[in-house]
């Protein structure tokens, strides 16, 4: 089976913090990591291989700086890794990022696609469907069980209250969640192979006969961020320290007085 | 010419479901703000008996799309369902519920009617002077807010988590024109065959719906601790449990419970925050609560910045006497 694994890379927005002066982004020193659902993702895709044969293809598009998420995924024992990367790309937002990553995927040979659900610094979840909309494939959502049966998918969808269980043939696109398997660790053979392995890159020339110069980049993009700012913080109430019984007592009082009690 | 706001009012069931009411309220001050109107859009099966109750909530139609492949959510049936809603209809704006289920509907309508999709908005407003969506979303786990707009295309599009926007007080007089629009399907509208629903059997509380919530992170220490300190205090308020990232993380608490950016956004009457810190990806999931107290042991909490009562304190040792004086405080009563 051919699969194809999209992934991102993306700040740990977990380490990121606010400057309190300043109340802007501190974004030096915040490491890059492989976005936490796509690395459930080509685990996801390195066990289908393992199982029934086939190929595993790391996609990525991003700036230069990612081709280290993309030997990471080779050293988990992936067999390519494609960059998209070209200045005519950025600045895309969901649309023409996902125009730009379905207009490469179009020249590969795939039975099946995978994604992570969303990205941790953008949350969206939109990429991975658009993907599969652009490529006029079947798309399942927030994966959490794969098997693979004659030539076929059985998959776990998962929703608040239900999950699905759905058959689909090939070629379908799959997002899936990072609860979907704990990710192997890459091995010292596998980093050796990795930086001894090409990262291809391919820009906009690369991509001239399947791409459309109208759905890609900034002028592609039919969204545009008007202004960002921090969160005006909520105006903080009434704090108190003070005795233990003292508390409850004062806590039971304003429950009381807004009729919570 | 585009026009109008439209509302995917998601059914589960044949229940539609909390958010679709949310999204009728809201839509109907962007729409009041156009002087336009509001459209319910409801796909499923047997549905006619329901669109009533979303003129109630605030929408002037209901348009309708009934097919036997649509009793249950499937992609591409009810893509192609609402895609012909936009195609007819040609709405200025779509609103859609940002559930699993809206989450994975959205952007494929999107990219097949070419339009811009904003995920997750807390705040929607239109723009006074281009008359557009203004669509403001939390990027970086709640670390920076965006405002986006979507100039050029149409319809703009927006998902909205459960629980960030108020839906409106049922007035039943309301009335409202209930349309059915004709959408052929064949078998080539479900390329996914849907062997299976599996219901969770657990039933899960849902926090989205409580009034009151107790919810506990990871100053609660360990598992044990949680239920026992937790569970009393949410019974005798008449409350649910819910909690932080680092108490689902830690596996103290399922993660359907979960409040925050990764989690559930909520807005009870009462969220009573114990030994919970605060990080910003929590705050983003329940500052909308009406009345915020906080325990926690640490002064410099970030959660002190936003309760309306904060009390330095062990939880251990109030949350049992709080649990005593409420109790007693209600047979006093």
């Amino acid at each position: 089976m051919k699969i194809v694994v999209c992934v991102k890379q993306v700040p740990d927005t977990t380490e990121v913090r606010l400057d309190p002066v300043t109340n802007t982004l501190i974004r030096d020193g915040v490491p890059s990591i492989i976005n936490p659902d796509d690395k459930a993702g080509i685990e996801a895709a390195l066990r289908i291989k393992e199982e029934v044969g086939g190929t595993v293809t790391i996609v990525s598009m991003g700036p230069a700086q990612a081709d280290v998420a993309l030997r990471e995924a080779l050293a988990m024992g992936a067999d390519d890794a494609i960059l998209i990367s070209d200045r005519a790309f950025g600045g895309a937002d969901t649309w023409a990022t996902s125009s730009t990553i379905a207009a490469a995927l179009k020249k590969l040979d795939y039975d099946l696609i995978i994604t992570g659900r969303q990205a941790i610094d953008g949350d969206t979840a939109q990429v991975g469907p658009q993907i599969a909309e652009h490529l006029g494939i079947p798309q399942i959502s927030y994966v959490e069980d794969i098997k693979v049966e004659d030539g076929t998918l059985l998959v776990k969808r998962k929703f608040e209250d239900r999950s699905h269980l759905l058959r689909a043939k090939l070629p379908c696109l799959l997002t899936c969640l990072s609860e979907l398997n704990e990710s192997r660790y890459m091995s010292i053979g596998g980093i050796f192979r990795a930086y001894k392995k090409d990262v291809q890159v391919w820009g906009l020339e690369d991509m001239k006969d399947t791409v459309d110069m109208a759905n890609i980049g900034l002028k592609g993009s039919p969204t545009r961020v008007r202004k960002s700012f921090t969160k005006q913080a909520k105006g903080a109430g009434e704090k108190i320290n003070v005795p233990e019984d003292e508390a409850v007592s004062i806590i039971v009082s304003r429950l009381a007085e807004k009729h919570l009690i | 010419m585009s026009k109008n706001v439209y509302v995917f009012a998601e059914q589960r069931d044949g229940n539609i479901q909390k958010v679709a009411y949310e999204l009728v309220g809201k839509a109907r001050e962007l729409a009041d703000t156009l002087d336009e109107k509001v459209y319910a859009v409801l796909v499923g099966q047997g549905m006619e008996t329901k669109a009533d109750s979303l003129v109630a909530a605030g929408a002037d139609g209901v348009v309708l799309v009934q097919d036997e492949m649509l009793a249950e959510y499937t992609t591409e049936a009810y893509t192609k369902a609402v895609v012909e809603v936009i195609k007819a209809k040609e709405p200025e704006i779509f609103l859609i519920g940002a559930t699993a289920i809206g989450r994975d509907l959205a952007p494929r309508v999107s990219a097949r009617i070419h339009t811009g999709l904003t995920a997750d908005c807390t705040g929607l407003a239109i723009d006074e002077a281009s008359r557009n969506l203004l669509m403001t979303r939390p990027a970086f786990g709640g670390n920076i807010m965006a405002t986006i707009v979507c100039e050029n295309h149409r319809p703009q599009m927006a998902t909205v988590r459960p629980g960030v926007m108020k839906a409106l007080t049922a007035d039943n007089t309301r009335t409202g024109e209930i349309e059915e629009l004709k959408v052929e399907f064949s078998a080539a509208d479900m390329p996914v065959e849907l062997v299976e629903v599996i219901k969770e059997e657990k039933a899960v509380a849902d926090i989205t719906e409580a009034k009151i919530l107790v919810s506990g992170g990871r100053g609660m220490n360990d598992a044990e601790n949680f239920n026992a300190l937790l569970n009393p205090l949410a019974e005798v308020l008449g409350g649910v449990v819910s909690g932080s990232r680092g108490a689902v993380d830690a596996g103290w608490i399922d993660h359907e419970c979960q409040v925050g950016q990764t989690g559930k956004t909520v807005r009870p009457d009462l969220y009573l925050a114990c030994g919970i810190s605060g990080a910003i990806q929590h705050v983003a999931g329940m500052e909308g609560a009406e009345y915020i107290v906080a325990v926690d042991k640490n002064d410099g909490a970030p959660i002190f910045d936003i309760a309306d009562l904060g009390v330095v304190g062990n939880v251990d040792t109030l949350l049992p006497k709080l649990a005593e004086a409420i109790k007693e405080y209600k047979e006093g009563k």
